[in-house]
């Protein structure tokens, strides 16, 4: 099935395409020792601690279900909460703004700094906005955009991607993060140690006077109340509080997905992302804001881009349900070895691997879905139950559409067609197995086969194959039963 | 009860010990095996490559040789995993109302061998003897589509002779996946590497899992390294008693 006519976000702008085959960037980053031990060090700390802070939540399977149907009831009536968000948004002295795709979200956001005469802002950590590319496009019209959530500041001095949603540098150890600050932070106090408390210590006194000095911000929303029309942001260090209520232009970038209906849906949701992304029982800053407050000027932009076609999908649909935890990617055993860039999207690992080629359309990621071994992990600890294994599986076969109708991976179709005729019939495939004893050509010298030609040697170039048995099952089967009767 | 063994297409032409061991440890439990000659293959790997409508005939083909029975016996948790939660759904999609019904209907009696044995036959002690230290994959369909639990656990625990050491990080996957095994050969190798360290720091002898394909892949690693840790399927393990293997 294609969903013509369903706009795709834009080639050309934002993080959300490979870069280069997964299998071939999966391979350069498997070669990366530090980035390995990085990971594998985090990831394992922050399983063991998610399993520990969920486990004390006696109904979470409860909430994980209420989740689930709530982001649900928003994606089937979005048409409704998005009109009353707007409203409560206007009538609190908001203005809401309607992005179509990357480009025009960009485009708006430019304009209401431009209007304002400023060219430097601080910005909130914010996934929407790294996914159009905001920062670059603000850069294009001569404005500096200055990320202040700590490790997003590392990855932009670093002029880094980001590899992680909640943790985007979570590929850096300290010593890497001294340098990077020695280097592009032209205030870094002199002789700046790697010990974490002295890292945090020049970051909050260069963010300290970015803060002070800024009169603009942009955020991103973890959620929007379209009852109330309130926007909340949930973090750890409080930066983003701070750029939240200094600066007297705020400008907040969403995706269409965020809304939930009510307040108290609230409840819900704020005990299953703490848990899921930090493993803490109540992240540290819930920030909340109602239309434009104390004489602020309030933007909201709201995001289509590629959401659009991703809820016409009613297989692919409930991707949308994501609140951006990162537990997925905190159990994946592709993500721990190969880091988030190796997926070229700024959204990695399980989620990243469903969502970047809806967005995209699977054209333009054409082996994220195959990047799992669909072992699960990821669905059991999603906190809105989406079943990722299952849409990757769905998004392998748009993949292997979009292949046909653009005349890519015949022989591979053709192997799959060949095999299936083969087995759908018991004496062809009975024949096919009696035939495979030629494969006990190989391997008589060891017992085993230790290299295979042709597509086969992605196999033996880290694993042996038994050598064919003499008999098969169904011969052995039948000759007892003669034998026997 | 009529029962079936699904031998499954790998077992059957590459490890037939596998489908050797299950028939012997069934009809050591009383039970008479029929195994329906038609049997080819759950059409799994067709799925979840990208080709759906490639597997509808074998799924045809799979209701048409098991529909009769009363009881579905598949030594792989993967396979009866497709079979449960897969062959209806490549079905419906394809707008096969009555296919679907009929591969609901046979998914319904379909049981990996560690549940048929503890839930439909009650039994965990079938009287084996495995005098060896083996430790325990669990694979992740068995683990997380099958919620097998505990069931291959308790029947390796009635073993005699048996030393059952726990593996670290038992529920990591090996890797293997399918046709990620050759799609994406250098991460399933490095997911393999780190099974085969945790393995080899519980000085088994032998590696155990409930799953040929996910053996043949931790089984291939092992061999190449030549650690000389051996690889046995649940059934193979269960069909040996002192008498023989």
């Amino acid at each position: 099935m294609t969903f013509l006519g369903m706009p795709t976000a834009p080639r050309g702008v934002g993080q959300l395409r490979q870069r280069e085959p997964f299998p071939d960037a999966a391979a350069s980053a498997l070669g990366d020792r530090q980035l390995r031990r990085n990971l594998g060090h985090a990831t394992a700390v922050i399983r063991a601690k998610r399993a520990a802070a969920v486990a004390e939540v006696a109904d979470w399977a409860e909430l994980r279900a209420a989740g689930a149907a709530i982001k649900d009831d928003v994606l089937a009536h979005l048409d409704r909460y998005l009109v009353q968000l707007e409203a409560q948004v206007t009538a609190q002295g908001g203005t809401v703004h309607w992005a179509g795709d990357a480009n025009e979200a960009n485009q708006i956001v430019t304009g209401l700094i431009r209007a304002t005469g400023q060219t430097e802002v601080v910005k909130v950590k914010s996934m929407a906005t790294q996914e159009i590319g905001l920062n670059e496009a603000l850069a294009d019209a001569g404005i500096t955009a200055t990320e202040t959530d700590l490790a997003e500041l590392i990855v932009q001095l670093g002029h880094d991607r980001p590899s992680h949603i909640l943790v985007p540098a979570i590929h850096r150890n300290r010593s890497q993060i001294r340098d990077i600050f020695t280097r592009e932070m032209p205030d870094a106090p002199a002789g700046l140690s790697d010990e974490p408390a002295d890292l945090a210590a020049a970051a909050r006194a260069h963010l300290r006077r970015k803060f002070l000095a800024a009169t603009v911000a942009i955020s991103g929303a973890n959620f929007a109340i379209a009852e109330t029309g309130t926007l909340a942001v949930v973090e750890s260090e409080g930066n983003g509080r701070m750029c939240l209520t200094l600066p007297r232009t705020l400008i907040t970038v969403m995706g269409i997905e965020k809304i939930l209906p009510a307040w108290r849906d609230l409840e819900v949701f704020l005990q299953l992302l703490p848990r899921s992304s930090t493993a803490e029982r109540m992240n540290p800053y819930t920030s909340m804001w109602t239309g434009a407050t104390e004489g602020q000027d309030f933007h909201l932009v709201l995001l289509a881009t590629g959401r659009t076609a991703t809820l016409a999908d009613p297989a692919g649909r409930a991707a949308l349900r994501c609140i951006r935890c990162s537990a997925c990617l905190n159990v994946c055993p592709v993500y721990e070895r190969t880091g988030g860039h190796a997926y070229g999207s700024v959204y990695p690992g399980p989620i990243g691997a469903v969502l970047s080629p809806q967005l995209t359309g699977v054209t333009d990621n054409p082996d994220l879905p195959f990047a799992s071994t669909l072992c699960g992990a990821c669905y059991e600890v999603c906190p809105v139950a989406i079943d990722i294994p299952s849409m990757l599986v769905h998004l392998r076969s748009r993949v292997v559409d979009d292949k046909r109708a653009h005349h890519h991976g015949a022989a591979e179709a053709a192997a799959m067609r060949g095999l299936a005729w083969t087995m759908s019939d018991s004496r062809r495939w009975t024949w096919a197995l009696r035939a495979g004893h030629a494969g006990r050509l190989f391997g008589r010298r060891y017992g085993r086969i230790r290299r295979l030609p042709g597509p086969l040697a992605a196999w033996t170039g880290s694993r042996d194959l038994p050598r064919p048995p003499a008999q098969t099952f169904r011969d052995w089967w039948a000759r007892r039963a003669r034998d026997t009767s | 009860m009529r029962t079936a063994l699904f031998v499954t297409c790998l077992v059957d032409g590459v490890v037939p010990e596998v489908a050797k061991a299950t028939v012997r440890v069934l009809e050591r439990a009383g039970v008479r095996v029929e195994v329906p000659w038609a049997q080819t293959c759950c059409g799994q790997m067709h799925v979840n490559t990208g080709y759906p409508r490639e597997a509808i005939p074998l799924v045809r083909n799979h209701v048409a040789a098991f529909g009769g029975f009363d009881a579905i016996v598949v030594p792989s948790g993967s396979c009866a995993a497709a079979v449960r939660h897969q062959h209806a759904d490549v079905a419906r999609l394809a707008g096969d109302a009555a296919l679907a019904e009929a591969a609901q209907a046979v998914a319904g009696k379909t049981w990996e061998l560690s549940e048929f044995l503890v839930d439909v036959l009650g039994v965990t002690d079938v009287g084996a003897y495995f005098p060896h230290r083996v430790t325990w994959h669990p694979t992740c369909h068995s683990l997380r589509l099958l919620r097998v639990g505990q069931r291959p656990l308790q029947l390796l625990r009635a073993v005699e002779g048996i030393d059952l050491v726990e593996l670290p990080d038992a529920e990591q996957c090996c890797g293997f996946g399918g046709t990620f095994a050759l799609k994406n050969p250098a991460v399933s190798s490095a997911m393999l590497a780190d099974k085969i360290a945790a393995m080899r720091r519980t000085g088994a002898s032998y590696a155990a899992a409930g799953d040929a394909s996910c053996l043949l892949h931790i089984g291939g690693g092992l061999s190449r390294l030549d650690t000389g840790i051996g690889t046995r399927h649940l059934a193979e393990i269960l069909a040996t008693t002192r008498r023989g293997p």
